[in-house]
């Protein structure tokens, strides 16, 4: 399960790539609910996280990911 | 989202010359007011500082809204670009309007992606036509032309040829669409090598033939298109930063995303020098930025500048850098806080100075804070705020001048004058896209100036001193050889521009071959100097009161020849073709910008009558000139034929 500690950490990366500050997430927030994420702000969202993390995230694993707790179990793996 | 930068970094990815980002960013581009007077100044402090992909599209994003709904964003020019790529230009795409706004311009882009480009160029798109481009940006990289599989060996011209042909019929095919110039991108060379060293010296791998490639689109480009300098870029930032394989691979995206905020200022700065935005003149601090150490308290002996040390060479290296724009046409000037006759010393005792006085259009050296003096370099060169750089090593003299004059750029450097040089040169604030005799000329043009100064002040009266002058001047219609500085003069000239109408070169060779325009491009010399050309004139058939009548459709002037009469030898000029045309009426039209003011009276001053109801917009004036009574004025100067 995602730690609410790595999706606090995820919420300035999405407020700036979805350039909405008051926008907020949870483990099922998914693509459908934020407006603006489409294929190519997911791209620029999966630099921006990878940034922020100091990961790198392969296409393949993103192409996976149903919601934001997936995503942010995948950084957490990736972290150790 | 850091307050801090390390400056010492020369990394053009971090685009180091550039201010963080306020910490309030985010929040300040939300909360702007759309009807706020200086909206577009707003947003171009915005976009003056170091953003990253998701800043830049954002302020893309609010830039796009406001012009998209009629918001005209002044007082910066306008220009659509569509844009052409084999990958997923869209996302780097997406930060060129907020990094052109930096530049000066208020951009719109629009993308055509993967392969429906070769079916745009020659069969041409709806959609881009109505979007009535000012440029199409030719944004291909390696993958997107028919290179096809490498095979070492093969002569470089097989694979180069092909591409090339390639590259042009996309060129002839855009344009004869879209009629706007194309702008080629240079390819970078992937890291990708068969042999290693060796490559270098065989046909038929990536670095000998995209060597070959980009020599050639420097040459394609130079029938009136430009070159946006990928290669170049790459060679600074390194091609295995710059190539991203996996996101390629992924989602077509041609270069890493570190890289756009970098991508976006070369294109930004680019599109700024077609649109005539690049800056003219640098100022240039002394104390620690000249050499080191203060001249007042130091004196001659004691400042750090020379060979034998590290900070004395880069100081020379800073001079180097001067010299070296200067003789590409830049003015120095210099805004020092001093004593004048201590900041003088080392331009005229220094052994070790590059610089010297003659060097330097304008001197101030005082105790006044740096903006006052910023005001006044740039009145006594007759050149915007918007046309300075201010090199400065003090952060509170940076911080001062950026509050109190938005317009001057003001680069952050470090503290370590090693790194001011590379500064200026990276920044892109001198971008050009030609450089002419004119431009080679400009900084010896400011020495006669000088002299014609020191006549004035001998001569008796004004007219003494015209006739003193000796000048010179001649007309000619448009041509192929005039093209380029007439399109110049066109895109530059703010002040004295009548209607302030803006036109590209491939414009401009249109009207060569309108038969029902005159057209006058206009040289000045003296016995000081040739000034080459410096006015220009469009005029086009039309009638008024159902008589034949000459309508001015620009009309503007270098403002280095203000009070030479030589607006008066144009009309009287303009009224012989009109004559001879057997027309009855010149028209003339006066649209205020907020630069153009000194020419608000030009044609009540040349003895037109204003005519308020021929007026096409509410805030234009117009005039009329009636040819069968006007009397051509004696003037102080020959008028020469050109030969040819």
């Amino acid at each position: 399960m995602a730690k609410p500690e790595t999706i606090a950490r995820m919420l300035p990366v999405f407020h700036e790539v979805f350039d909405d500050e008051t926008l907020t997430i949870a483990p099922a927030t998914s693509a459908k609910d934020v407006e603006d994420w489409d294929s190519l702000s997911h791209v620029r969202l999966m630099v921006a996280l990878e940034s922020a993390f100091g990961v790198r995230i392969k296409a393949s694993e993103a192409a996976k990911l149903e919601n934001v707790g997936q995503l942010a179990d995948l950084i957490e793996r990736k972290l150790g | 989202m850091t307050a801090e930068r390390d400056h010492l970094s020369m990394l053009t990815e971090t685009l180091p010359w550039l201010p963080a980002p306020a910490a309030d960013w985010a929040r300040t581009l939300k909360s702007l007011d759309v009807k706020a007077a200086n909206l577009g100044g707003a947003l171009q402090y915005l976009a003056t500082s170091a953003l990253n992909v998701n800043q830049l599209t954002n302020l893309s994003k609010r830039i796009e809204a406001c012009l998209s709904g009629g918001q005209q964003l002044a007082p910066f020019p306008s220009f659509r670009l569509a844009v052409l790529s084999n990958g997923t230009i869209s996302l780097a795409a997406a930060a060129i309007p907020a990094s052109a706004l930096r530049h000066g311009v208020a951009m719109r882009v629009k993308t055509v992606e993967y392969e429906r480009i070769a079916g745009v160029a020659l069969a041409g798109d709806e959609d881009i036509s109505a979007f009535a481009p000012d440029a199409v940006l030719l944004a291909l990289d390696h993958r997107g032309l028919p290179f096809g599989v490498m095979r070492a060996g093969e002569p470089v011209s097989v694979v180069a040829d092909q591409v090339v042909e390639h590259l042009r019929m996309l060129r002839d095919g855009l344009k004869r669409h879209f009629r706007a110039p194309v702008i080629f991108q240079t390819l970078a060379t992937p890291p990708s090598s068969v042999f290693g060293s060796f490559d270098l010296r065989i046909g038929g791998t990536w670095r000998t033939t995209i060597a070959a490639v980009n020599s050639a689109i420097a040459e394609l480009a130079s029938d009136g298109d430009y070159v946006l300098d990928v290669a170049g870029l790459v060679d600074r930032v390194g091609a295995e930063r710059w190539f991203d394989e996996p996101q390629w691979l992924a989602h077509k995206v041609p270069f890493s995303l570190s890289m756009i905020p970098a991508y976006g200022d070369y294109a930004g700065r680019l599109i700024g020098a077609i649109r005539g935005r690049s800056r003219k003149c640098l100022v240039l601090d002394l104390d620690n930025t000249m050499w080191g150490g203060a001249i007042g308290d130091e004196g001659l002996a004691g400042i750090v500048l020379g060979q034998g040390s590290a900070d004395g060479e880069a100081f020379l290296a800073v001079q180097e850098m001067a010299l070296a724009l200067r003789n590409r046409g830049i003015i120095l000037a210099v805004s020092s806080k001093n004593d004048e006759a201590n900041a003088r010393l080392p331009f005229q005792q220094h052994p070790d100075m590059l610089l010297k006085e003659e060097h330097i259009a304008v001197f101030q050296a005082n105790w006044t804070d740096k903006s006052t003096n910023l005001e006044a370099i740039a009145k006594a060169l007759n050149i915007g705020l918007d046309a300075l750089v201010l090199l400065d090593d003090n952060p509170a003299e940076r911080a001062q001048v950026r509050a109190a004059l938005p317009a001057v750029a003001v680069p952050e450097v470090s503290s370590d004058p090693a790194t001011f040089a590379w500064t200026i040169l990276s920044a892109g604030y001198f971008e050009a896209v030609s450089f002419l005799d004119e431009d080679r000329r400009r900084a010896d043009e400011y020495a006669a100036e000088s002299q014609r100064i020191s006549v004035m002040q001998k001569s008796r009266d004004f007219g003494d001193y015209l006739s003193e002058l000796q000048m010179a001047i001649s007309f000619a219609p448009f041509d192929a050889v005039g093209r380029s500085r007439i399109s110049q003069l066109i895109n530059k000239s703010n002040q004295f521009n009548l209607t302030t109408r803006r036109y590209t070169e491939a414009q401009v060779a249109e009207f060569e071959a309108d038969a029902s325009a005159h057209t006058f491009q206009v040289r000045l010399k003296d016995r000081f100097g040739d000034s080459g050309m410096i006015g220009v004139l469009i005029a086009r058939r039309s009638e008024y009161r159902g008589e034949p009548a000459l309508d001015i459709d620009s009309w503007l002037m270098s403002c280095r020849v203000l009070g030479r009469k030589v607006e008066e030898a144009m009309l009287r000029e303009l009224a012989l073709a009109a004559r001879a045309a057997s027309m009855r009426w010149i028209v003339g039209r006066y649209i205020p910008t907020s630069k153009n003011g000194m020419v608000r009276e030009h044609y009540a001053k040349l003895g037109f009558d204003a005519d308020p109801m021929n007026a096409t917009c509410e805030t234009e004036t117009a005039w009329l000139l009636d040819i069968s009574t006007y009397q051509a004025p004696d003037l102080p100067m020959t008028v020469e034929g050109r030969e040819g």
